[in-house]
């Protein structure tokens, strides 16, 4: 009962604040409202007793990824102002295409029997150790895993490459 | 039922626990409500224990510097912290015009609640710890974080460009640390072979300290950043930029940065003993659970000590030597430090199994400790020449004798099509 109640309150929390991301008129307003969401989703995560998926939502998402949002936002210019328009040309384009995905993922999650299902055991402790061994195993994950990690290099390598001066160009 | 003399903390929570279930409560709500409770005295007493650290730190670091500390109110002047809260108390909330009011007013809050947070898996006996998590040592890194996001949300809720740019510095500075942080943490995991802090306890049969060292001087200098101190405390260069992200705060809300600050140091000192000593191991704390205790706090209290020493005795880092030590020095000697303790120690693995436990353990000690030695060679000989070159112009004048005069200047030339 009270886990449910819990679970209501964090639910609307993580709704309320992904609605204010869109609807925040300050830039950094809505990279702290999307700060909230994520956090709001890492308590959710904590609430299914997957404590590794929540460490890593908060590590990876409000750690590393709405940081580094604050500070793009924070770099941008007079972020200190009201912006202008809420709405950019195409916003329709967009939301046909975020009702279409929502519709779809509802179509698809509505013939999933897992909501009927009552709560099951406790995820087995040593599910993370299999995870960290399927993460490196040649038969299972280590190839999309390696891929990943050529993909972030590749990006490492690009934001060098623009961000540096180019010693013994033209200037 | 444990004895309430070799384990008191054991024996009041299971007192609790049985008062409740007595009174009826169904098991659940029982527990739920001693997590609470115990949310609130580990919270409630770290935060008295802050007004200690205060009065340690400022004393000690009075010693350093030759100076007396604080010596008036109560012996040895112990009360002084408690008289400088209670002045804080009284002060007025300044709050600037044209700041974003729930922003400014959270920062101080969470810059406290993201240390607290920490204190929730550190284990301070064998049965005394807040939740044993099975990723403990991430949980450590993810609350780490939030620090940075207190700082950013006061630099920026501030309305000041001092406060903001010192936000920045504050963060790129705690951004970078946190690598080397990171991957040094690695290793206790690697070699206990568990992300559970007690675990990592119970795995030091050896403490870490010895079978990697380049590890625990790495988390050492990091934390020593992550927490803003001297030598590298450039987030708060009053020269520069005012006095950085706080800069707009009054009162309690500027007292909250530093008990986040003060509670911090403290905070990786344990997480240091915790990692890297063996927490709460020592002869007898098996059986008697409140020695663990005792030992952590010995332990803990070398490394604070250690980090006040550090802090007073050091001059700030140049920014850019800071970021250079980071990047050049701590990050490629903690990567190295891992690849090649996993390598020895996996290959190592299974000759170490066939020879007896007490030798197996002797001779991985010693093999890691000579991992770690030819780490260090290695990476000094490659960065002796990256380290000793010089980064940065002298901007001084030769050294002339003072008396002779200067020889006159070339007159100047006018140059092809300048109008005189």
């Amino acid at each position: 009962m009270i886990l449910q109640i819990l679970f209501i309150i964090i639910a609307v929390v993580t709704l309320v604040s992904a609605i204010f991301v869109v609807t925040a008129h300050k830039l950094m307003h809505a990279a702290l409202w999307l700060v909230l969401a994520l956090f709001g989703v890492a308590v959710l995560f904590a609430f299914l007793e997957a404590s590794f998926f929540a460490v890593v939502q908060v590590l990876v998402y409000i750690g590393a990824i709405a940081i580094l949002v604050i500070f793009a936002v924070m770099l941008t210019r007079r972020v200190m102002d009201d912006s202008g328009p809420q709405l950019i040309k195409g916003w329709w384009v967009a939301l046909v295409g975020v009702g279409a995905l929502f519709v779809g993922l509802l179509a698809a999650l509505g013939t999933w029997v897992g909501f009927q299902a009552g709560p099951g055991p406790s995820p087995d402790p040593a599910l993370l150790t299999q995870l960290g061994s399927d993460l490196v195993d040649p038969t299972k994950y280590a190839i999309p895993f390696e891929v990943a990690s050529i993909l972030l290099l590749a990006a490492l390598v690009g934001a060098i490459y623009i961000a540096a001066d180019k010693k013994g160009g033209k200037e | 039922m444990p004895n309430f003399w070799s384990d008191p903390f054991g024996f009041l929570i299971q007192w609790f626990n049985n008062l409740l279930l007595g009174w009826g409560l169904p098991g659940g709500t029982v527990q739920f409500i001693a997590y609470v409770v115990g949310a609130f005295i580990l919270v409630a007493g770290s935060l008295f224990f802050c007004l200690l650290l205060i009065w340690a730190e400022r004393k000690i670091g009075g010693r350093v510097q030759d100076r007396l500390g604080p010596n008036r109110v109560g012996p040895f002047g112990l009360v002084q912290a408690v008289a400088d809260m209670l002045k804080i108390f009284t002060k007025e909330f300044v709050t600037p015009d044209g700041v974003d009011k729930v922003v400014y007013n959270l920062a101080p809050i969470m810059s406290v609640a993201a240390v607290i947070l920490l204190w929730a898996v550190i284990p301070f006996t064998i049965t005394f710890y807040g939740n044993d998590l099975n990723v403990g040592v991430l949980y450590l890194v993810a609350v780490g974080g939030l620090a940075d996001l207190s700082i950013v949300m006061a630099g920026w809720s501030s309305n000041n460009k001092f406060a903001l740019l010192g936000a920045f510095r504050a963060v790129a500075q705690l951004i970078s640390y946190e690598v080397p942080l990171v991957i040094s943490l690695l290793l206790p995991v690697m070699l206990s072979g568990s992300m559970k802090l007690n675990e990592i306890v119970r795995a030091q049969d050896v403490p870490f300290i010895v079978t990697a060292p380049i590890a625990a001087a790495i988390f050492f200098i990091s934390s020593i950043a992550e927490n803003g101190r001297a030598p590298f405390d450039l987030m708060e260069a009053e020269s520069e930029i005012v006095a950085g992200f706080n800069v707009e705060y009054s009162g309690l809300k500027f007292g909250f940065f530093f008990v986040g600050d003060f509670l911090h140091a403290f905070t990786i000192a344990m997480l240091f003993s915790v990692l890297f000593l063996g927490g709460w191991r020592g002869p007898g704390a098996d059986q008697i659970p409140i020695l663990g205790f005792v030992y952590m706090m010995i332990k803990t209290s070398i490394m604070y000590f250690l980090g006040l020493l550090v802090r007073f005795s050091l001059p700030r880092f140049r920014i850019d030597q800071m970021m250079n030590i980071n990047w050049k020095m701590l990050t490629p000697i903690a990567l190295g430090a891992v690849m090649a303790t996993a390598f020895v120690d996996k290959a190592t693995a299974n000759v170490l199994a066939t020879t007896t436990p007490v030798l197996g353990v002797i001779l991985r000690t010693l093999i890691l400790l000579v991992t770690n030695g030819m780490v260090l060679w290695v990476a000094s000989d490659l960065m002796g020449s990256v380290l000793t070159r010089k980064e940065r112009r002298v901007v001084a004048l030769e050294a002339r004798p003072v008396a002779r005069p200067e020889p006159p200047a070339a007159p100047i030339e006018p140059t092809e099509g300048e109008v005189s």
